[in-house]
């Protein structure tokens, strides 16, 4: 057990801290969170300061020189420096839609050549919004049951079908979807990771509202959206595949304690700053005892990332250790939310641009984001399967249609 | 940045595991539990050879020197077997009591006897973790105690022990001492021994340096040490669930297949995974000096208390009617975790002292 940085990660944390004191003021207010909690078209800002990020390596360090990055060598202790340098900075970091952390590594594993030179650049800029055609209405969980599909007229692929939960599809300019492409081929072998342009004729998008009241998600519909066959991912029918290679990094992405701890900070704060009948909210001993237990929670998954990154620095598969993730820290984040609402009392259900409300019913508004998060990304009911099945080599459940 | 155990400590994790494997079995349990024996002397001797009583004292002292997170592996281990031996107590508090507040004389008296495992010392500090009870409490005059006090650790067969009184001064009193009475109190845990100590003009032997922040540090130690123990406890608990569900055959079909069963599984191994860096780092914050080592000992405990309740009772549940009887003695790891988290302050008393400490309240 040492945590203290190596010589040469001390350097590298002095430089970031360097970087972001030289730079504060370029920094936009806007947070890839708040992004997702509501997305829109990136603002200027902060797509300079995404470029100034990548620039820098301290977005998309790892994405080689010919395709946009700096093509640093991967350290995941660097990585996890940068985060914890700009979470205490209070910075906002590297953007984190959906082409930027899951399109992005897929093309660097699957993509051809041209397709890496098109699209990892701009999308690492955070210059082309992607947004991901996976689920559809009868394929949730089961996503390999998935229907909609392709068929081949000469050098296209004709996609007629719908896609569900597609978030930022409103806005996205292309979308990655899981096509069925070959009819003939078991479930898992007849599907192809595709992309192309949101702006094809026969793409038509539908706002679903939330339960936040924002949209977020749409539905898609495909008829005869024709497609070059050259904008297969991976090769045809190996989709499933790319695609789990994709989802794998959605989950690492779905979880990260910093984001639990700095809904713990405000929640501090707030308990020392919100009275009751006169007296601190602090004083209340049955919110106290929730908060602290709420803390060790946070710190247990913080510390619990730290000994996932010496497993992973030193070539240990990702195991049980890393599979719980998911499930715990939006699980986590969810009563995080619950406990601030609750200690506002009335207040807590107030919503939406009124002045004098706490950041603007904000708790609210992460408390059902992220109940959407313990469904979206592999239910929790999927994650526990995973846990028991791969984790504690507990029998799988029974599978339907040939695998 | 490493977050992990050494080279060193896994050697000490694996040569305890084996051992424990090996020599700890449910009739060792249960003879220990269901007769007056205070401990399996075999197993006592077993373990002192791999360096168990030696391992926080000073090598000037004839210990291994080495610091609370080897003392964590040991004691997750010690959980995982439900071995009946005393271990926090005489061996990572007193070890720690002495060393940090006994004079020369004190330590060159007692330190070796410990680490060679002849002799044992029990710990008496229950009024200052987990509060003072109605009727009880020790007052010294001139190093002359009186008063009670009750559940003091590791009191079985042990030729002395440490007691704190109401100013957080620390007295070292012999067994045989002229008006000292030991109770052994009955609990739910009979794989180790809890006591009360009542004192009539006690002499004992002041610890010089002993101070209320001195106490708190042998406290956390004991705290952090409780929560690797009962973590080592839940962990092998939910080994044992996945093993019945893998073997125990329902409609036709091994139980461990039935959904509702994974899951169970699957919440508890999510439950208990992120506990081990919880109390790594605790341990890690204890030996470095680190200035949050009572937040983390008090989160560290607090959590692993309420997890480890968590998992005695869905483990137990698992194996269905067999968890209630007594044939497969599940229930002494049940029991064992519900122990620890009495002892040394429970989970909401301890999460009071967390929000205290942070300017809550």
């Amino acid at each position: 057990m040492d945590l203290n940085d190596r010589r040469d990660h001390l350097a590298f944390r002095e430089e970031v801290q360097r970087f972001l004191r030289d730079y504060k003021d370029q920094a936009p207010t806007e947070s890839a969170h708040t992004y997702r909690l509501l997305p829109r078209p990136y603002s200027e800002k902060v797509k300079n300061w995404q470029r100034l990020l990548v620039e820098r390596g301290y977005a998309a360090r790892n994405v080689p020189k010919a395709y946009g990055g700096v093509g640093a060598e991967p350290d995941i202790l660097k990585n996890r420096i940068i985060a914890d340098e700009f979470f205490a900075a209070g910075m906002p970091q590297g953007l984190y839609g959906q082409g930027i952390s899951m399109l992005v590594p897929t093309l660097l594993e699957h993509g051809t050549e041209d397709q890496k030179l098109e699209w990892i650049g701009p999308t690492i800029r955070g210059e082309i919004m992607w947004c991901q055609g996976y689920s559809e209405p009868n394929s949730g969980s089961d996503l390999a049951s998935l229907q909609t599909s392709a068929a081949e007229d000469g050098d296209d692929f004709i996609i007629n079908g719908s896609k569900i939960w597609t978030s930022s599809a409103h806005i996205a300019p292309m979308i990655f979807a899981l096509i069925r492409t070959e009819p003939d081929a078991s479930k898992y072998q007849g599907i192809s990771y595709m992309i192309f342009p949101m702006d094809l004729p026969g793409i038509d998008v539908r706002p679903l509202q939330t339960m936040t009241g924002h949209p977020s998600f749409n539905e898609v519909f495909f008829t005869d959206v024709r497609v070059p066959k050259t904008q297969v991912v991976g090769g045809r029918g190996n989709g499933w595949k790319v695609a789990n290679s994709t989802l794998a990094h959605e989950r690492g992405m779905l979880s990260n304690a910093n984001g639990s701890q700095e809904r713990l900070n405000k929640i501090r704060d707030l308990l020392q700053k919100e009275t009751r009948d006169g007296r601190l909210l602090a004083e209340n001993q049955v919110l106290m005892d929730r908060y602290i237990g709420l803390q060790a929670r946070v710190q247990s998954m913080r510390l619990h990332e730290m000994r996932l990154l010496t497993n992973a620095e030193e070539g240990k598969p990702p195991g049980l250790q890393e599979m719980i993730c998911k499930l715990v820290g939006c699980e986590l984040n969810n009563q995080l939310d619950a406990l601030a609402i609750d200690a506002l009392g009335e207040i807590g259900v107030l919503y939406d641009g009124i002045p004098s409300v706490e950041e603007d019913g904000i708790w609210q508004q992460w408390y059902m984001y992220d109940l959407g998060l313990i469904i979206g990304g592999g239910t929790a009911q999927i994650q526990k399967n995973i846990i028991a099945e791969r984790g504690l080599g507990m029998p799988r459940e029974p599978r339907a249609g040939k695998g | 940045m490493y977050f992990g155990l050494s080279e060193e400590q896994l050697m000490i994790q694996d040569s305890f595991r084996r051992s424990l494997e090996r020599s700890v079995n449910l009739d060792s349990i249960r003879t220990v539990s269901a007769t007056e024996q205070f401990m399996d002397a075999a197993l006592w001797q077993e373990l002192t050879e791999l360096g168990m009583p030696a391992l926080m004292i000073s090598e000037k002292y004839g210990g291994a020197g080495l610091g609370l997170l080897e003392a964590a592996v040991v004691a997750e281990e010690i959980g995982r077997s439900a071995a009946p031996v005393p271990f926090i107590g005489t061996s990572v508090m007193a070890p720690l009591a002495l060393d940090l507040a006994g004079s020369e004389d004190q330590k060159a008296t007692w330190l070796p006897k410990l680490a060679s495992g002849k002799t044992r010392i029990g710990i008496a500090f229950a009024d200052r973790a987990s509060g003072v009870r109605r009727g009880s409490g020790v007052t010294a005059e001139d190093s002359i105690l009186n008063g009670k006090t009750s559940f003091a650790l590791d009191m079985g067969e042990a030729e002395a022990l440490i007691v704190a009184d109401a100013e957080g001064n620390l007295y070292l009193v012999e067994n045989a001492a002229r008006g000292l009475a030991i109770t052994y109190l009955p609990t739910i845990d009979g794989t180790r021994t809890t006591a009360e100590i009542t004192f009539h003009n006690v002499e004992a032997e002041k610890l010089p340096q002993g101070t209320p922040d001195l106490l708190h540090r042998i406290v956390n130690a004991g705290r952090i040490a409780m929560a690797a123990e009962s973590y080592g406890a839940a962990d092998d608990m939910l080994r044992q669930a996945v093993a019945y569900a893998m073997d125990r055959k329902q409609f036709d079909r091994i139980i461990g297949s039935f959904q509702a069963v994974k899951h169970m599984c699957a919440e508890m191994a999510a439950e208990l995974q992120p506990c081990r860096a919880l109390i790594w780092y605790a341990a890690y914050a204890f030996d470095a000096e680190q200035d949050d080592v009572t937040l983390s000992a008090l989160l560290a405990k607090s959590h692993m208390d309420d997890i480890g309740q968590m998992i005695a009772r869905t483990a137990t549940e698992v194996h269905g009617g067999m968890g209630y009887t007594d044939l497969l003695g599940l229930h002494f790891w049940f029991k064992r975790i519900g122990f620890n988290r009495a002892q040394l302050g429970g989970p909401e008393k301890l999460r009071q002292e967390a929000a205290l400490l942070q300017g809550f309240g």
